[in-house]
């Protein structure tokens, strides 16, 4: 990369992060985030909990105190542990869910735009397809279909989330193959690989990233949900099961609301954190959205 | 020319449709290993039900045959034996339909008012603290698991406050000297699933209305009233607002599949009778025949709910034509 266009991307990435810095949604979304992504790294090594283990017999659905500064589940396990490992498992399927989505929409959306022709009208097809169907019980279905491991789950939420974000990728590429600056540079013998990965890629990459990061809210979402109705993870101690356990058990007619209050709580932030930043990205990004 | 419009439209559905079809019948396919086998392994199936798959999926056949023998019974309204309640899955939905349209129904009728009412007052007094608190309700109930919502209202209304029943649609057990007190009896259960669902679709209601309004107040148009000298309440009433409504009938068609996954957990937390409920059941039961025919009417219903606000649309706004 030459010197000049580096500078032209630390300019760029300067701006972004001076306008990011003035967004009071922005900032409020990334500082719950940084807390969270803290508390979950360093959380769990400090207070380590195993999900497949069971916690005394008589210690079973006990409110807060010193010992269990968020009470005990219904198994006698500390709620407060728990709610330390959910998170590691809640990021971890929001954000490889949205890696696997961002990728397939932004491959879509590039090749059906870049191409055109038939490739571009059977992947819009394909895409309308996906857009159209129910996602969650399509998500629950391919969910109960290929067995409950986290992995499957990031699988499915990836796979079915990947529409929209090809839908706005292929216009921007659309739009961008027609400027002059692309033409100049296949003048010049640049191949079509070489104009979509250095050329059209990183133009694109600003609003894909605003569009994910609202994915990464409803992968998280979703998990969750898929936890909580049977579909989840047992081996693994994420928000959704514990919300699981609770309403199984009785935790909300029993008034333990030290059991099922945390975990939710949890996930209202951190889902309202993607969707701050999805939200102050967008502004920024977006330059229809400036002349508001 | 509208009616060209409207032809192509129902062309496409319907062509959707038929890749739902198919679509549905490879679904239940990718599962690893035999299907035939996995379904036997159901300790729910009965040898009537596990004979019956046999029969609908053609086994022993060729695939391309197998598949048609599920487009002929399909066609023929039969969607196979469901393993949990060992009849036809059609009989099985049949029953769980009025339960949900109910609880659905007016749950979306609350949602889009009162959604649209917030947006319209945050994007008029954008930048206030309505328009603050209105966007921080939205964003809140839209960030929140819609079960987790319904076990805190649960928590509160039922069980700390006891004005409502925690589930189902009439108190069992109870015989009804009248028509009217069992309606009473259901309009109870029914306040608090339909308050849980309208809540988590108010706030997407009102982001959409409110963020329409303020991109139809950068329109030329608005810009030509503002200079024709009208004050600011009238213009948002006679020229945005109208305006602003019509994306609204798209995302109330493109919002049924959300609306259909709030169902879900919500019939779940509540015990209502309903498809919702029905599929939790068959998800837990791993009961596919009725997964796939409850897919099959969801996203039917999806597809033809599109259709609607596209021909509906195309009827409100003059500049669709072709």
């Amino acid at each position: 990369m030459s010197t000049i266009k580096k500078e032209m991307r630390m300019k760029k990435l300067e701006n972004f992060m001076s306008s990011f810095r003035s967004n009071t949604m922005g900032m409020l979304g990334g500082g719950i985030l940084i807390f969270f992504i803290v508390v979950s790294l360093l959380g769990p090594l400090l207070f380590p909990f195993n999900p497949l283990e069971f916690g005394t017999a008589g210690n079973a659905l006990q409110p807060p105190s010193l010992s269990h500064p968020l009470g005990t589940d219904n198994l006698g396990r500390d709620v407060f542990r728990n709610l330390l490992a959910g998170g590691r498992v809640s990021l971890m399927v929001g954000i490889l869910a949205t890696v696997i989505s961002m990728f397939l929409g932004t491959a879509v959306g590039l090749i059906s735009g870049f191409i055109g022709k038939k490739t571009d009208i059977i992947l819009m097809r394909i895409t309308d397809f996906f857009l159209v169907l129910p996602w969650l019980p399509l998500v629950l279905i391919l969910a109960a279909i290929l067995g409950t491991s986290v992995w499957n789950i990031i699988l499915v939420i990836g796979v079915t989330s990947w529409a929209g974000t090809a839908r706005v990728v292929r216009s921007q590429t659309l739009s961008l193959k027609e400027r002059p600056f692309i033409e100049r540079i296949r003048a010049i013998g640049a191949d079509d690989k070489t104009i979509i990965v250095r050329h059209i890629l990183p133009n694109v990459f600003p609003l894909v990233f605003a569009n994910t990061i609202l994915i990464t809210a409803v992968a998280i979402l979703s998990e969750t949900t898929l936890s909580f109705l049977g579909l989840g993870d047992t081996t693994r101690a994420s928000w959704g099961m514990m919300l699981h356990y609770a309403f199984q058990s009785g935790a909300a007619s029993s008034g333990a609301y030290w059991y099922f209050l945390p975990p939710g709580i949890a996930v209202v932030l951190v889902v309202l954190a993607f969707t701050f930043l999805g939200y102050a990205f967008d502004e920024i990004l977006n330059p229809k959205l400036k002349r508001r | 020319m509208k009616k060209q419009y409207i032809l192509k439209k129902m062309l496409q559905s319907l062509l959707t449709i038929f890749f739902v079809i198919i679509f549905n019948y490879f679904l239940f396919r990718i599962m690893p290993g035999d299907p035939l086998a996995m379904i036997m392994r159901n300790p729910r199936a009965s040898a009537e039900a596990i004979e019956r798959t046999k029969e609908l999926f053609g086994l022993g056949q060729p695939w391309y045959m197998q598949f048609f023998i599920y487009l002929q019974n399909l066609f023929q309204g039969d969607l196979g034996l469901s393993f949990i309640y060992k009849q036809p899955v059609t009989t099985v939905i049949w029953d769980k339909i009025l339960p949900t349209v109910l609880m659905v129904g007016l749950a979306q009728l609350i949602a889009i008012f009162v959604g649209i009412l917030l947006g319209v007052i945050a994007g008029w007094k954008r930048g206030t603290k309505i328009d603050v608190v209105a966007l921080g309700f939205s964003l809140v109930t839209y960030s929140m698991p819609t079960f987790w919502l319904g076990i805190i209202l649960i928590s509160i209304f039922s069980i700390g406050l006891r004005w409502f029943p925690t589930s189902g649609m009439l108190t069992p057990g109870r015989s009804f000297v009248s028509t009217w007190v069992m309606i009473q009896d259901a309009a109870k259960h029914l306040v608090l699933p339909v308050l849980t669902l309208s809540l988590v679709l108010i706030g997407e209601y009102a982001l959409t209305m409110r963020n329409t309004l303020l991109d139809v107040f950068t329109e030329d148009y608005i810009t030509t009233v503002k200079a024709k000298g009208f004050d600011n309440n009238y213009i948002i009433k006679r020229h945005a607002v109208p305006n602003a409504m019509l994306p609204m009938i798209t995302l109330i068609a493109i919002n049924m599949g959300l609306v259909i996954g709030g169902t879900i957990q919500v019939e779940t937390i509540f015990s209502w009778p309903g498809l919702g409920r029905l599929m939790y059941e068959a998800l837990n039961g791993r009961d596919y025949p009725l997964l796939q025919g409850i897919f099959l009417l969801i996203t039917i219903s999806v597809i033809l709910a599109n259709l609607i606000a596209d021909v509906t649309y195309s009827y409100l706004d003059p500049r669709v034509k072709s």
